[in-house]
């Protein structure tokens, strides 16, 4: 290339870098649009006070969607995560308060469970849909088992934490904050972090380079596991009592919350930050902004839906040629 | 005995091998005690599993991520137009079922919008789309339970010689799927876009074509299959469908059709429907709570698909 071709080719090129660094920030952008549009349409609920009503079921969603992302940064998808968290909130509101260790025991099963699935996913060479679709009709049914009918409570500590009123920035806003940091630093910075992802990207070349494919499917179902039990326990925290079918909806606002972030199903390409960002966009506009915008109730689901679709829509614009 | 051990060789085999120990197990325990109900309320329930069982089927075979979540929501809006256009009206029924169709097709044509126009993985846009559907079936429901003519309502409940008329009509469906799949050109094609898309597009299959039309045809047999369930159950509602995101899923792949694509089998599904309607029904005879009915459901499946195996990596 000729000095004289460089600055033609620069222009391009930066047009390119423009367009990548939109698609970053664009999980954060439709969130920054989303309150905006809440604060048009209702002032009064940027405070303090708003921000702990509207965000209250952030944090839950935030770890499950969490726990989905371990699980699709491997190229697999787990269809339980939703009646996990249910099972888990049952558990947290009988067991966990009645008989703390027998509690604590179960829940250490639960994740050992996950991390077994891996395991077994890999050893197995199965298709992860379907396992984990058969297991979602298991955690279903122990929570079922677990607890017939809505009720139980969650023990008071979990209240207490769930209900902390810090001074200034509302505790959700923290939580999540919190919760995109640490796991940013763990999957995104670290060494490790970086041949997990890798098994994703290109598990054969990990494998080759002496990594054990097996260790990484059985730390990421593991992790998933973990963040499942928190997911689960966040969510009582905040209910206070459960019911079987508490976290359903969770499977699918997950994988959602994953790809609204910026993640991809497949090659490891995922974002912590941008699922958490993904998970306060839905929580967002599950219910607050559709009550605000005067929206009837038989369109609320619906609007979740357009919603969606046009914030992957502007990805979709923002195009995959450049990147 | 090389063409016993051909046939135990075929993926699908195991299916109906597993749907009849649940059903010998259920009669076991009853001391043969309805065993033909049993086999006849197993093959109705088992036929609405099928028809969108092969739509789902259709849509996985084209490969990785390929997968419509639309399916339960399609239903109930299909079974809430079937019921409204038929109005109670036996000289309504086929129009009533064009409409079904119509509303199936539309939804299929507008998923495959979303996922070609605006490039949105399939997963996330039959789900967004099912949000829309869901909506619109409720706002155009209003919750109403309008009754099937009685025409068609008798028409779903015939029995030939304890046959289930839906089930006859049903495997001569399967049939002809298998043909369809299997000795022509539309279904080679789905199987190779599975295979490798890529490679699919240079031997100059229509792949865009093919993917449009993969879509349509489960969106219609998902309004069929809402017609005949609200004609079934006499009655349309909003979660008449819901079973049947996991369920669609579960058969397709427990009948030995691979995730990956490129690998179909129209048997499998039947047999997979089989064995997962009766293993309710067995269930349910032994007369165990819901907790334990999911959790054993869900210990099967999981059971099933490690014994089964997975497919081996060839790429």
């Amino acid at each position: 290339m000729t000095a004289a071709s460089l600055p033609r080719a620069a222009a391009p090129v930066r047009l390119m870098n423009l367009k990548r660094l939109l698609r970053t920030v664009l999980p954060a952008l439709s969130l920054i649009l989303i309150l905006l549009a809440i604060a048009w349409l209702n002032p009064r609920a940027i405070s303090y006070f708003g921000f702990n009503l509207m965000l209250n079921l952030a944090i839950p969603i935030a770890l499950a969607t969490l726990a989905q992302m371990f699980v699709i940064t491997i190229n697999e998808l787990d269809l339980s995560i939703g009646t996990f968290v249910g099972f888990v909130g049952c558990v947290t509101a009988t067991w966990l308060r009645e008989e703390p260790l027998l509690g604590i025991a179960v829940l250490a099963g639960g994740i050992a469970v996950y991390a077994g699935l891996g395991a077994l996913i890999h050893l197995r060479n199965l298709p992860s849909i379907v396992v984990t679709l058969g297991m979602s009709f298991v955690w279903q049914g122990l929570a079922i088992l677990t607890l017939p009918k809505p009720g139980g409570k969650a023990p008071d500590w979990l209240l207490t934490m769930m209900g902390l009123k810090p001074p200034f920035v509302p505790f959700p806003i923290i939580a999540a904050v919190l919760i995109a940091v640490v796991v940013h630093f763990g999957l995104m910075r670290s060494s490790y972090g970086a041949v997990l992802r890798g098994a994703g990207g290109n598990g054969q070349a990990i494998g080759r380079a002496g990594w054990s494919l097996l260790k990484t499917k059985i730390i990421m179902f593991g992790l998933a596991g973990v963040f499942g039990v928190l997911s689960g326990m966040a969510l009582i925290g905040i209910t206070t009592s459960a019911d079987a079918n508490i976290g359903n909806g969770y499977t699918l606002l997950s994988i959602a919350g994953v790809i609204l972030g910026g993640g991809e199903f497949v090659g490891g390409r995922v974002s912590p930050i941008g699922a958490v960002i993904g998970a306060l966009t839905l929580a967002l506009a599950a219910s607050p902004l559709l009550t605000f915008m005067h929206i009837p109730p038989d369109w609320q689901v619906g609007a979740n839906g357009i919603i969606l679709i046009v914030v992957l829509a502007a990805r979709a614009l923002l195009g995959r040629r450049g990147a | 005995m090389d063409r016993v051990k051909k046939l135990l060789a075929t993926p699908w085999i195991w299916s109906f091998v597993g749907a009849l120990l649940v059903w010998v197990a259920a009669i076991v325990f009853t001391r043969g005690y309805g065993a033909g109900g049993m086999l006849t309320a197993g093959l109705s329930l088992a036929v609405f599993m099928v028809i969108v069982g092969i739509g789902q089927m259709f849509v996985i075979t084209l490969g990785p991520g390929n997968v419509d979540l639309s399916l339960p929501a399609n239903i109930g809006l299909a079974s809430a137009v079937a019921m409204k256009v038929m109005g109670g009206n036996d000289s309504m029924i086929a129009v009533g079922l064009v409409a079904a169709l119509a509303s199936g097709i539309a939804i299929g044509v507008a998923n495959y919008g979303l996922i070609r126009l605006l490039r949105i993985p399939p997963i996330i846009a039959t789900l967004s789309s099912s949000f829309i559907i869901l909506s619109i079936d409720i706002s155009y429901g209003r919750g109403l339970q309008i009754k099937p003519p009685p025409g068609f309502a008798s028409f779903t409940n015939i029995q030939i010689f304890g046959l289930p008329i839906l089930a006859i009509l049903g495997v001569i469906f399967a049939l002809i799927c298998g043909i369809v799949l299997q000795r022509m050109i539309y279904g080679r094609s789905v199987l190779a876009i599975g295979q490798n898309m890529r490679a699919a597009r240079l031997a100059g299959i229509p792949v865009e074509r093919v993917r449009l039309i993969t879509y349509a045809l489960s969106g219609a047999l998902g309004g069929v299959d809402g017609a005949l369930l609200a004609g079934y159950f006499r009655g349309a509602s909003v979660d008449i469908g819901n079973e049947y995101l996991l369920s669609s899923i579960a058969v397709v792949v427990i009948g030995g059709t691979s995730v990956a694509g490129g690998k179909a089998n129209v048997p499998g599904i039947w047999g997979a429907s089989l064995f997962l309607v009766l293993l309710l029904t067995m269930l349910n005879t032994f007369g165990v709570s819901a907790g334990v009915r999911l959790l054993l459901t869900g210990l099967i499946i999981v059971g099933v698909i490690t014994a089964a195996g997975g497919q081996q990596v060839t790429r």
